[in-house]
């Protein structure tokens, strides 16, 4: 309790501490977040001020105008002077306060100029970003939970991240003016992270913008503020800002890696990859509804399901399009060739379904097409 | 003039068909708090699945069917219910009018209540599951990607609102039709004009209410894309429309909270409560500003930098009538002849409590600085201080304040006492750490949270079973002082206490006012 009370002024008198039990808004990275921090802390001490105040006369009265202290009450019941005083001067103290957050509003508003446009959209549970650059290979991919299933069940040690890391970060260069296009394919979730002061509802069917200039390299995360499901409290975003350099050769990579994997697409794969990659793509994206053991959850069981023991297509067609009105969503605009075989092939044999059947990255072409 | 003087009929027919506003009025205090109670075991579940990191009781979907039920059961089934309840026992006997105007219809907006909320919890044992979409039922979760359920919960709420529509129309028909000769409306103790002013609102926004589920129901069975952006709908209509009623609600619960307050501080002060007239038109411009701030609740959804100004501006304004009420209340205080019986210290919570409530209202109606507050945990502590330590409190002392009048027995003082310490202790370990957690970037409405916000989350949850527990020793306290109580048989009970129902005998007759009273000048009120 000690520790917590000293913590606790020490938080008060250095509102930079973001470890652990931290009381107050932390000022992030950006200029941004410093003038939000700082119009915080301007109306949060005005308040402070009249709260003083106005209890310490309330306490005087308590403490003077007892009747135990045979004090005599007096009779007066208005004074216009002192009602008109108290209704004007509130009023003088709000507009000292709209003035900079008026100014401070407008800059959140200032989406132009952006140097990097990055599209997210909101998924349950997950993040896609996508570049939207018009040179190269589209760079394209889906941020998931990267906490263990144990840990959240309590079965294994929690990590110091737990639960805002992710699998696949989102990779932005530092001085560098980056506007967010936000949306959403399912449900509203909304995409924050308070380090850089980016809070916007991601809305589907509708696409909202923000824009940060991250002038600092590092880690910052965020998570869903928008209920959005059963999930929507493992859904954590993950931003890495790097310097140009890097973040050029991060491009690069993944350009490249986007290149090898439309090759990928024309091979054939062995059983044993395709299982590999399967499990991954299950536990990133089937696991939550379905269960670690392919025993089903939000969703049917996969272990002895009559769609996976059934017809490849159909098994397909119902991963691709999902399951209109349930929280099977489609997974088509999601998975790329390679993966979707891959997982089809997975659940196919995995779980004690063993139907011996495998589907290659040249089959689901097919399949779309037919 | 016949035989007046008949008392309650018999058994259970005496409940069931009561035209009575006392018996009408003690079945909606009742019923709420049975729903209090509910709600507030809702809300256990919820502190204790976070009292630690990690998922330990239930599973994620389960927690988002209590965080919803706990905010619809208090909001609808426990608050709203009380201040109906305390209005069919009061209203009639603070402007001297023998019953409600429409004492049939009192009757049936009281009787629907029961099976609606039967009929919302059932759905938790339906398959699928109770909604798990949040009290606020944002499209596209509560349609498209809702359980079955979402159909019983559109009627539930269907039948709530008619409830609440039917008591409003009957409150506004007792106050313009039925006030004593010589009680003017500047004479009306402030409990019945804030309940006047709540009423209107009820009226306006109820339908708007109606409205939006019914635009669910349609989007959900027949096809039509209201709230779907691929059939030409708009997500965000939806949240204009809640918000549109969802505003002027929160006024709703709150307003008869002030007027509560504004009769017990003058009667345990001894002095006319001050500023009269400027508390009726606080309450008037806080009714009016309610409808034009909606969007301060959606300041993350996108809108045109032109809207979100205005919003702020509108909502800031909001702090001014609000202000005036609590100097109003401070200053009747000063330089009275202050004694702290239980009602009062309750009121005093509810003003300390309140008002830093407000400062959190404040500070989230600044549009950029609540780009960092919104869906946060500084939300939810921001508006329990007002719904808890504002509607709840005031209900409580509310409850202590007329209990002996109603029932002729006094309650336990020092029982009542510790009642007050505990929850004010309990309340305050709940939930001001919830500032905290919330400012420190911890989302609402998740089962689960990051390392960093476990110590804040352990001791709220420890302040929230102490603050559960207290409401128990309440309900022992009421039924003791109801079944065994010492006798009152002083008109005033109190002597500070002003009004007409002071005037009638203790405890108050099954009849009162058959006659309409000769209405004295009320100290204080012009």
């Amino acid at each position: 309790m000690g520790k917590r009370v000293s913590g606790l002024a020490l938080a008060l008198l250095s509102p930079m501490s973001v470890a652990q039990n931290q009381v107050n808004m932390s000022p992030g990275v950006t200029e941004i977040g410093a003038d939000i921090f700082e119009l915080h802390m301007l109306i949060m001490w005005i308040c402070v001020v009249i709260g003083i105040a106005v209890f310490a006369v309330m306490f005087y009265s308590i403490y003077a105008h007892r009747k135990s202290k045979g004090h005599q009450a007096s009779q007066f019941h208005e004074s216009t002077k002192v009602e008109v005083a108290w209704t004007v001067v509130p009023f003088l103290i709000l507009i000292a306060m709209a003035v900079p957050a008026t100014s401070t509003l407008l800059e959140v508003y200032d989406n132009d100029e952006a140097e990097l446009d990055i599209l997210i959209t909101g998924y349950q549970w997950k993040w896609k970003y996508e570049y939207l650059d018009e040179s190269g290979e589209p760079v394209a991919f889906f941020s998931n939970l990267a906490t263990a299933q144990e840990e959240i069940y309590n079965t294994a040690h929690k990590g110091e991240n737990y639960l805002l890391e992710v699998d696949e970060p989102l990779v932005i260069p530092t001085n560098t003016k980056v506007r967010f296009l936000i949306t959403a394919n399912d449900v509203i979730h909304s995409w924050w992270v308070p380090e850089i002061a980016v809070k916007r509802d991601a809305i589907p069917g509708f696409i909202n913008e923000a824009w940060t200039r991250v002038p600092e390299e590092g880690i910052y995360r965020g998570q869903c503020t928008e209920l959005c499901g059963a999930y929507h409290g493992f859904m954590p975003v993950e931003v890495h800002a790097v310097s140009r350099p890097e973040f050029d050769a991060w491009m690069a990579a993944k350009r490249g890696a986007a290149v090898a994997q439309s090759q990928l697409a024309m091979q054939t794969l062995s059983v044993d990859d395709l299982m590999a990659k399967g499990k991954a793509v299950y536990d990133s994206s089937c696991l939550a509804c379905h269960g670690a053991q392919g025993q089903g959850g939000i969703g049917n069981a996969i272990a002895g399901s009559p769609v996976v023991l059934g017809d490849i297509a159909s098994h397909m067609a119902i991963v691709a399009k999902g399951v209109s009105g349930t929280a099977m969503q489609a997974f088509g605009g999601q998975l790329n060739d390679v993966d979707m075989a891959a997982v089809l092939t997975y659940q196919r044999n995995a779980f004690g379904n063993n139907t011996g059947d495998v589907v290659q990255p040249g089959d689901i072409a097919g399949m779309n097409n037919g | 003039m016949g035989d007046h003087h008949h008392g309650p009929a018999q058994g259970i027919t005496r409940w069931l068909f009561t035209t009575n506003h006392k018996d009408i009025g003690t079945m909606y205090l009742w019923f709420s708090f049975a729903m209090f109670l509910l709600g507030g075991f809702f809300a256990m579940v919820i502190r204790a699945e976070l009292f630690q990191p990690g998922m330990q009781l239930v599973e994620p979907g389960f927690f988002n069917q209590m965080t919803t039920l706990h905010g619809l059961v208090m909001v609808f089934g426990a608050i709203m219910p009380s201040f109906v309840g305390l209005a069919n026992w009061l209203i009639p006997m603070m402007i001297g009018a023998p019953d409600m105007a429409l004492p049939r219809m009192n009757n049936w907006s009281f009787w629907i209540l029961p099976p609606a909320f039967l009929m919302l919890a059932s759905t938790l044992f339906m398959e699928g599951g109770a909604p798990a979409f949040g009290w606020t039922f944002y499209a596209p979760l509560s349609t498209t990607y809702a359980a079955p359920s979402v159909t019983f919960f559109i009627f539930a709420i269907h039948i709530l609102g008619v409830s609440s529509i039917m008591g409003s129309i009957n409150i506004i028909a007792t106050v313009m039709n039925m006030r004593a000769p010589g009680m003017t409306y500047m004479k009306m103790p402030l409990f019945v004009w804030t309940w006047l002013i709540t009423a209107f609102l009820l009226v306006a926004v109820m339908p708007v209410l109606a409205g939006a589920v019914t635009m669910m129901l349609m989007d959900i069975h027949f096809g039509t894309s209201f709230f779907s952006a691929a059939g030409g709908g708009d997500p965000v209509l939806f949240q204009h429309i809640f918000w549109f009623f969802g505003h002027p609600e929160v006024y709703i619960i709150i307003l008869p909270a002030f007027g509560v307050v504004s009769q017990i501080i003058p009667a345990f002060s001894r002095k006319p409560l001050f500023g009269y007239a400027s508390m009726v038109y606080a309450t008037a411009s806080i009714a009016f500003l309610s409808f034009i701030v909606w969007a301060h609740h959606m300041y993350t959804v996108g809108m045109p930098v032109a809207g979100e100004l205005f919003f702020m501006y509108a909502t800031m304004l909001i702090a001014v009538p609000t202000g005036v009420k609590v100097f109003n209340w401070i200053s009747t205080m000063w330089r009275g002849a202050l004694s702290f019986e239980t009602p009062m210290l309750f009121c005093i919570g509810f003003l300390i409590l309140f008002t830093l409530g407000g400062f959190t209202g404040l500070m989230l109606s600044i549009a950029p600085a609540d780009f960092q507050y919104h869906d946060t945990y500084f939300v939810v502590a921001h508006f329990h201080y007002v719904m808890v330590a504002g509607a709840v409190f005031s209900m409580t002392a509310a409850v202590y304040y007329w209990l002996p009048k109603w029932c002729g027995r006094m309650y336990n003082e020092a029982m009542g006492k510790t009642h007050f310490w505990i929850s004010f202790i309990g309340f305050n370990i709940t939930f001001f750490p919830q500032h905290f957690v919330g400012l420190a970037g911890m989302p609402r409405r998740i089962p689960d949270y990051a390392l960093q916000f476990a110590d804040f989350n352990m001791m709220s949850s420890i302040g929230a079973f102490i603050y559960g527990a207290s409401q128990l020793l309440f309900l022992y306290n009421v039924i003791a002082t109801i079944v065994a109580g010492k006798p009152v048989s002083d008109e005033k009970v109190w002597d500070g206490a002003e009004g007409l129902e002071w005037t009638v005998p203790t405890p108050a007759p099954y009849h009162t006012f058959e006659e309409p009273p000769l209405v004295p000048k009320p100290a204080g009120t012009i």
